[in-house]
This record gives structure tokens, C-alpha cells and sequence, in this order.
């Protein structure tokens, strides 16, 4: 199993949403975060005040497939998510070595 | 006409109950004056609480938002109640040159039918009232230039003696048959008394108290300016009442001020906009806000001496030098005036005071006192201008001198400034023990 983290714009979710779940993913967690990478930051000015917000917005998803559908997952994802603008985010693999679904105790690709 | 009580308080009661009906002959209690002056008071509270609240607290940080409207909070009722027992007589009873006298202590002698003849065809106790909401606001502006460091204790003893140390002194010159009065200075609403009078004090105590943490570095962007927003509006309706009940009745000149002050804080928010969309590339709501109170404090002090034309001509200029007060000025100098009062209404008090001097229309100010009304440069006089001059060097003068040696006097007795712990976890939860969550 891997556990595919994705940071994307805010705005790109729905897109993303639908793409995945086309594919039979029955799940995601979604949270919004802040961060920065190439796309830095940008200035607010509040009168004579300018301040750089080097954190911007954006959303991170979390999604456990199988083995075998992690690439088109990802496929899905970059495709979906993709504006070609600076600031679209990345997605990162992991290896997944267990997981329950507390309400049956089914566990593994069972419980996905 | 002006009835002195001296000796014991039994005598000097009997002394007025006896005297009022005398001293009310000739003036005579007018109801369309009395009802807009009810409104007029009602409105200019309003631009205290909620309008000074909400605009203030909307540009400080979240972990600060409680803090700031307390200041307002406490400033209407703390102040309220000195005027009552001690602030109103001393600034407007009486007719000495420096200070009022104490005729008037705990409202002595304002019955059902006195009237001040400062304000001819109203209750007293309504002109009381109405020049309450004016030493309400005023104290309520200094705070913020001190957002997010002042200590709510230091605030508390700080506003007491300021209010009767220097607004009440300079309201007496200005209004109440005091020397700047008496030597011609024109303040219809408070360019003087109340704008130039706060932003002095506030540029003082930023002084004084220092810098807030983390300024210059840190990012201390406004909580919500959604709020400030609102209590724009509510300001701006207000100063309605502040302008136009300054005529003190319900007539032609409270309708000519109300006109030129709406036109003034339109000018003011579309100048500092264009000027922000030019300069800085995006016009910003904070920008717009900001030029619509320079604009509404500029035109104070002239509406009511001026038409409507002028007042956009000043909301113009208020618009512009407001902006470079609080950007320019304020980064040459690094002063931490956090919410601008100095940039906004000192600034914009000083501008507005010496235009009025300039633009002055005789036709708008004709009254039975003044039956030719008040020209200024425009209209061959060119001596008011000096005389505005003078009335902004005293009132900064003043107010500066005694604005610094009480917050010296008031930090002997407590600390001025939160902890550096306390200012970093925020005001609300250190001083009140509440938060927004």
C-alpha cells in the first residue's frame, strides 16, 4: 500500500476530488495548510506597513491506495491539479504498512 | 447674564432656582433644535461605540481585538462621568480666558429649564450631553496610537487626567468663551480641540510608550479590516452629527456642513485610493477607509464656515498629505503611531484648521453674532489664517507639554506598558482574561 500526500492550490481541490475518486479511490483527508516552496511569498501593505507572507494557502490531501494504483493515482492528481503557474504544489509517495477501518477491524487493502 | 454662585451650596441652590427663569429671559427652548441636537448627540455617540470601537479593533491583531474595544468602552463611561461632575462646568461655564469656573459641578443648576447661552435655543442639559459624546471620542482616539502595548490601568488613569488636564482647558479657549475663541479662531466641529488635540497626545504617548514588539520586523497586519470597514460607516454617519449638530440647531448652516463633510470624506477616500493604486499598485480597502476619516476629520474644524465645493477641495487635500503623513513621514521618522491617529487626525486636524483660515465663506457663517459671518484669505481676510495658525500652535503646544508630563507622572505610579510576555500573548488574555477564539 503507499500513502500519497499531495499539496496543492486551494482551488485545484474539487478538480482533484473528482479525478481521484473517478479512478475508485473511496476516501481522502484533506487539510489546509500553509507553506512555500519556488512560488515564496507576497507582499501586503497596510498603509506605510509592508509585510512579506512568506506562507501561502494551500491544501494538502491524503489518500491510501494499493500498490498497483498508486501511479494512475498520481497520474490523476498531477494531471488534475496542474495550472503550469509557479506555486502548484507536489505530491509525495510513501510506503504504507498497515491500516484498520476501526468500525469492522478489517484491516490492510480491506480496509482502504 | 451670567449667574455667579458663590458661598455654601444651600445658598448658591437657592441662588439658582431663583435665578434660572431670569437667566433663561430672552432664550427660549426651540423643538425642531432640541429634537435634531438629541439625534446629533445619539449619533456622535455612536461613533465611539460601536464606530471607533469596530474601526480600531478591526486593525489591530487578533490576540488584541478585546483589549482595543475596552479602551473605547472604558473611554465613554469613565469620561461621562468626569464631565458631569467636574468636566462640563470647567470648560463651559464661566467665561474666564483660561478655564471655566465650577458653577456647574455635579450638573449644579442644570434644571428643566436652564440653557446655556452657548447654546441658545436648547436645553442645557442637552448641550451637556452633546459636548460629552465630543471629550468621549476625543479621549477614545488618543488609544490608538498605543494599540496593543498600553496597560488597561495606565489607560484608565492616564484618559482621567487628560481629559481634565487638557481637553477640558482647550475646549474652554476654543468653545467656551475662552481666549482662542475670543481672539477669532474658527473650529466649528473640532479641528483644534478634538483632532489635532488627539493626534498630538497620540504621537506623544507612541513616543513615550516605545514601539510594539516585533515593528519593522514582525507581521503585525491588521485581525479583520471587514470590521473596520463597519465602523467606518458608522463613524461617517455619524460625523453627521458631529459636524452638523455643531450648528447646534436644526438649520440651513447644520445642512451646509453636513453637505460639505459627506463630500469631504468622499474626496479624501478616492484621493488616498488613487494615490495607493498609483503609487503602491493596488487601491486597498484599508486605503479607502483611511482617506474617508482623513477627509471627515479634515473638513471638521471648516464645516460650517465653508461650501460645499470647498469641502471637497479639502477632503482632496486630506486625502493626500494623510496619505504621506502615514506612509512617508511615519517610516522617515519610525515612530510606532500604530492606528495613524497622528497621520489621520493630527495631520488632517492641522490641514483642515489652516484651510478653513483659507476658504472661509462669510455667506455660510452669518448669524445675529456675527451678522456680515466670518471671511477668510479667499475673501480678502487675510489675517485668519494667522489667527487658525495660532490656535493650532497653542492646542499642540499645550496638549504636547501636558500630554508627555502625565504619562510620566501616571508611569511613577504604575507601569505604561504590558510585560514583554504579556504584550507577546496577547492584551485579551492577559489583561481581561478573554480571548476570540
Amino acid at each position: 500500500m503507499k500513502l500519497i500526500i499531495a499539496i496543492i492550490k486551494p482551488f485545484k481541490l474539487d478538480e482533484v476530488r473528482e479525478a481521484v475518486s473517478r479512478l475508485g479511490i473511496s476516501g481522502m483527508t484533506v487539510s489546509e495548510v500553509k507553506g512555500y516552496g519556488r512560488q515564496k511569498g507576497h507582499m501586503e501593505i497596510y498603509r506605510g506597513a509592508e509585510y512579506v507572507v512568506n506562507f501561502l494557502p494551500k491544501v494538502r490531501i491524503e489518500v491510501a491506495v494499493p500498490s498497483e494504483q498508486a501511479d494512475r493515482v498520481i497520474e490523476a492528481m498531477t494531471t488534475s491539479a496542474r495550472t503550469g503557474q509557479i506555486g502548484d504544489g507536489k505530491v509525495f509517495v510513501m510506503p504504507l504498512d498497515h491500516a484498520v477501518r476501526i468500525r469492522t477491524g478489517e484491516t490492510d487493502s480491506d480496509a482502504l | 447674564m451670567n449667574v455667579r454662585m458663590r458661598g455654601p451650596l444651600g445658598t448658591g441652590l437657592a441662588l439658582s432656582l431663583l435665578a434660572t427663569p431670569a437667566f433663561a429671559q430672552g432664550q427660549k427652548i426651540d423643538g425642531a433644535d432640541t429634537a435634531w441636537m438629541i439625534v446629533a448627540t445619539g449619533i456622535v455617540l455612536m461613533m465611539t461605540l460601536p464606530g471607533l470601537a469596530l474601526f480600531y479593533a478591526g486593525m489591530v491583531r487578533k490576540k488584541n481585538v478585546l483589549a482595543t474595544m475596552a479602551q473605547s468602552l472604558a473611554a465613554t463611561a469613565l469620561v461621562s462621568i468626569l464631565w458631569v461632575i467636574v468636566g462640563y462646568s470647567l470648560a463651559f461655564s464661566g467665561s474666564g480666558a483660561l478655564i471655566g469656573n465650577l458653577d456647574r459641578v455635579f450638573l449644579h443648576g442644570v434644571g428643566m429649564d436652564s440653557i446655556s447661552p452657548l447654546a441658545p435655543t436648547i436645553p442645557e442639559a442637552l448641550f451637556m450631553l452633546y459636548q460629552m459624546t465630543f471629550a468621549i471620542i476625543t479621549v477614545a482616539l488618543v488609544a490608538g496610537s498605543v494599540a496593543d502595548r498600553m496597560r488597561f490601568s495606565a489607560f484608565l488613569a492616564f484618559s482621567a487626567l487628560w481629559l481634565l488636564v487638557v481637553y477640558v482647558p482647550i475646549a474652554h479657549w476654543v468653545w467656551g468663551n475662552g481666549f482662542l475663541g475670543a481672539a477669532g479662531l474658527l473650529d466649528f466641529a473640532g479641528g483644534t480641540v478634538v483632532h489635532v488635540n488627539a493626534g498630538i497626545a497620540g504621537l506623544v504617548a507612541a513616543l513615550v510608550l516605545g514601539a510594539r514588539r516585533g515593528y519593522g520586523s514582525e507581521n503585525l497586519a491588521p485581525f479583520d479590516l471587514s470590521m473596520a470597514v463597519v465602523g467606518t460607516g458608522l463613524l461617517w454617519i455619524g460625523w453627521f452629527g458631529f459636524n452638523g449638530g455643531s450648528a447646534l440647531g436644526a438649520n440651513a448652516r447644520a445642512v451646509m456642513a453636513i453637505t460639505a463633510t459627506h463630500l469631504a470624506a468622499c474626496a479624501g477616500a478616492l484621493t488616498w485610493t488613487a494615490l495607493e493604486w498609483k503609487l503602491r499598485g493596488k487601491p486597498s480597502v484599508l486605503g479607502m477607509i483611511s482617506g474617508a476619516v482623513a477627509g471627515l476629520g479634515t473638513i471638521t474644524p471648516a464645516s460650517g464656515f465653508v461650501l460645499p465645493w470647498h469641502g471637497l477641495v479639502i477632503g482632496m487635500v486630506a486625502g493626500a498629505v494623510c496619505y504621506w503623513a502615514c506612509t512617508a513621514v511615519k517610516l522617515r521618522f519610525k515612530y510606532d503611531d500604530s492606528l495613524d491617529v497622528f497621520g489621520v487626525h493630527g495631520i488632517g486636524g492641522v490641514t483642515g484648521t489652516l484651510l478653513c483660515g483659507v476658504f472661509a465663506a462669510a455667506a455660510v457663517s452669518v448669524s445675529p453674532a456675527t451678522p456680515k459671518g466670518l471671511p477668510g484669505l479667499l475673501e480678502g481676510h487675510p489675517m485668519q489664517l494667522l489667527i487658525q495658525l495660532l490656535g493650532v500652535a497653542v492646542t499642540a503646544l499645550w496638549c504636547g507639554l501636558a500630554t508627555y508630563g502625565l504619562l510620566r507622572l501616571v508611569g511613577a505610579l504604575f507601569p505604561l506598558r504590558a510585560s514583554p510576555e504579556d504584550e507577546v500573548i496577547g492584551l485579551d488574555v492577559s489583561l481581561h482574561g478573554e480571548a476570540l477564539q
